[in-house]
């Protein structure tokens, strides 16, 4: 199948290596050039998320060294992150996409943002022009599998999710949430759900900074807040008791002056500062600070996980549900394999009959369109019920391990050519291969 | 006739006193007005006891710590108002209040002795006088034990672990009001206790001996009490400091008491 992976998550690596490795989505289409440019390989997506960077590729012999691409874009020593990569080939990686896109890699196992995150990520590889045949075929399969997961099993519908953890510990500083003022710096789907989940607490008002103010207003009516410059972020930060920060800045927004100066300001009333973004948009400094408590997407997540208990047992179910579907998908893909050799056996066996219907033509004269039509139905027919079982035995064989010595076979006994065309294409032999040729 | 005035202004600022006690749960608007003709009552009534006392002496003279301690009240409640006019606020009356209410008590025992005629007046005044000292003091124990939760409640959220036992602790913000709010509490008992003290010890000994250790510390204890209380007030602090100087009061109560055994006015058996 000759699918690789190679990547970071939460479980391998602490945050302070994934800001390193997170690829903003402004270069995200240069990442991918980049990564193309990797010898062998010949389809690429790259996932970055506050959770994980991944890099997914098809290959041409399933043993590309993606380490090349990391080495190359980041200019990092690899000794600062080699030890928490993993790399993932074959069904391992299908079977890691999978559990990615069923959110069962989260931390918070059923949280429902990371399958957008990987159509994003899919949709910015497919306008690189990065994706084709396989790397669609993996990720249509994905979406399906993480569809299947959530209507079939309860992960997910009890998710308690980052928001909840952010409302709890808001609640641990400020007892009732009434009146607390809310500051979101950026946007975001996950700071958004926060800030959402805090106002059911009663907390608001709100008021909402972006880089662009239009956004920002945008934002701002729809929490029935104010939009602020953001060049006034930090003459009006200090009054909001809960900040929420999910920004793509590179470098951090609130260093510990900040800090030190909203303290002053509002009388070392306690602030609470969750930082959504990767990488981080709170320097940890802030939170040696006395009344200043801040918690990065990790803390979160590690505080969720402690509730995720509870899901397991569907999170089994689920995990039998990818099995299953990692099984089939590496079925479709290997009996694609076959389609080359049956297309060659079928066009062989249409010429010969080309070439016979020509020759009986000369013999016979002229003939009326009905016994033309007789003609055609007779051959066709004869072709058909002789490569029937063949093709057959080829795509049920297609999954197990004599498929080569099969294919081979074939080749040899009908002198056979793999079309190299074919071999580009999985979809098109899909449809190839779906049932004899008609013309 | 100024020590007559100058008991008129005491009422008055008694009043403040109490502003104080019910601010805590939450200033409305009747309260500061309340406050405010208090302030103002108090200030009219302690000019012209200022006034009679210097008329009747023919000179100014602050040499007498009395008249000294009765100026100063004044020229205190002087600055709120003019705080007032110009912020709006009466806020600072939590620590104005109970200063002033001392300071001219202070004035006004210079002035008149008191004189507790009965041994039924003397055990009365001196039941008064425990029972709102201790109950300053409880109120400092509360806010100092309040003080602790915070730091354990912060640094339990600061290190960010939520499992166990301790994550059960009251809000954080919680705790802080609870701390604040007692020491609000506290201030006008440990002023009104140190008051009725005062008020013993002169019936006792004529006048009160401000050099005398107990009283020193005492007057000590309570300035570093509103100090305290200031603290927390104008800067917010809370956590680490406020429990460093809710501690340090503490330890400061606990010598005033212990010097009960230097000092000549406060021994417990007559």
């Amino acid at each position: 199948m000759n699918f690789q992976l190679l990547g970071v998550n939460h479980k391998t690596a602490p945050v302070e290596v994934r800001e390193q490795l997170a690829i903003p989505d402004k270069k995200l289409g240069d990442a991918l050039r980049q990564l193309m440019g990797v010898t062998g390989v010949r389809e690429a997506m790259i996932l970055s998320t506050c959770n994980r960077v991944e890099v997914l590729a098809h290959t041409a012999n399933g043993n590309a060294d993606l380490r090349q691409f990391l080495r190359g874009h980041f200019g990092l020593e690899p000794l600062s992150y080699e030890s928490h990569l993993y790399e993932y080939r074959e069904d391992e990686a299908v079977r890691h996409v999978f559990r990615v896109a069923c959110s069962l890699d989260s931390l918070v196992v059923g949280e429902p943002q990371i399958l957008g995150q990987v159509k994003e990520a899919y949709a910015s590889a497919r306008a690189a022009g990065t994706v084709q045949s396989y790397l669609d075929l993996l990720l249509t399969r994905a979406f399906a599998v993480a569809k299947r997961v959530r209507t079939e099993t309860a992960v997910g519908s009890s998710s308690v999710s980052i928001a909840s953890v952010a409302v709890e510990l808001a609640e641990r500083i400020f007892g009732s949430l009434q009146g607390k003022q809310v500051c979101l710096v950026g946007a975001g789907k996950m700071s958004e759900i926060a800030a959402r989940h805090l106002m059911a607490k009663g907390a608001g008002p709100i008021f909402v900074a972006n880089r662009t103010y239009e956004r920002a207003q945008v934002l701002a009516q729809r929490f029935g807040g104010s939009a602020i410059r953001f060049d006034e972020l930090y003459d009006h930060c200090e009054q909001a008791d809960i900040v929420i920060t999910s920004t793509g800045a590179p470098v951090v927004i609130f260093r510990r002056e900040h800090g030190e100066r909203f303290l002053t300001r509002r009388r070392n009333r306690p602030m609470f500062f969750i930082d959504i973004a990767v990488p981080r948009d709170v320097d940890p400094e802030m939170n040696k600070l006395d009344g200043i408590f801040i918690y990065d997407i990790d803390d979160l997540q590690e505080a969720a996980a402690s509730h995720a208990a509870a899901r397991s047992k569907e999170a089994e179910r689920a995990e039998s549900i990818i099995e299953d579907e990692v099984g089939r998908f590496h079925a479709r893909v290997q009996s694609l394999h076959v389609v080359p050799t049956i297309i060659s056996l079928q066009d062989y066996v249409e010429t010969i009959r080309q070439a016979e219907l020509d020759r009986v033509r000369g013999r016979l004269g002229q003939l009326s369109a009905e016994q033309e039509q007789a003609l055609e139905t007779l051959t066709r027919g004869i072709v058909n019920k002789i490569l029937h079982t063949p093709i057959t035995r080829l795509k049920s064989a297609a999954a197990g391990p004599e498929v080569t010595t099969l294919t081979d076979a074939f080749k040899k006994i009908f002198n056979l050519q793999d079309k190299d065309k074919a071999e580009e294409s999985p979809s098109a032999k899909a449809e190839a291969g779906s049932g004899s040729r008609s013309r | 006739m100024a020590n007559i005035w100058l008991r008129v202004a005491l009422s008055f600022y008694g009043i403040g006193l109490l502003y104080v006690l019910v601010a805590l749960t939450r200033t409305r608007e009747i309260l500061n007005r309340i406050a405010l003709h208090a302030a103002y009552l108090g200030m009219i009534f302690h000019f012209v006891a200022i006034v009679e006392t210097v008329r009747q002496s023919g000179e100014i003279s602050l040499a007498s710590l009395s008249l000294a301690a009765s100026v100063l009240g004044f020229l205190i409640m002087v600055v709120f108002l003019m705080v007032y006019l110009i912020y709006k606020t009466t806020s600072p009356g939590i620590v104005v209040f109970p200063v002033v209410f001392l300071l001219t008590f202070v004035g006004l025992s210079g002035m008149e002795s008191f004189v507790l005629a009965s041994s039924s007046a003397r055990t009365g005044w001196l039941i008064a006088h425990i029972t709102l000292i201790f109950a300053g003091y409880a109120a400092l124990v509360i806010s100092f034990s309040a003080s602790l939760i915070y730091l354990i409640q912060e640094h339990v959220l600061k290190a960010k672990r939520s499992t166990g036992l301790l994550s059960r602790l009251p809000a954080l913000q919680v705790t802080d009001d609870i701390g604040f709010r007692s020491l609000l509490i506290g201030l006008p008992f440990m002023t009104a206790g140190l008051v009725a003290g005062m008020v013993i010890a002169q019936a006792r000994f004529g006048q009160v001996n401000f050099r005398d250790p107990k009283i020193l510390l005492s007057l000590l204890t309570w300035a570093v009490y509103l100090i305290l209380l200031y603290t927390r007030w104008s800067a917010g602090w809370r956590g680490r400091r406020a429990a460093f100087l809710a501690a340090g009061t503490f330890a400061l109560a606990i010598v005033a008491w212990a010097a009960n055994y230097f000092s000549a006015v406060h021994r417990l058996s007559p």
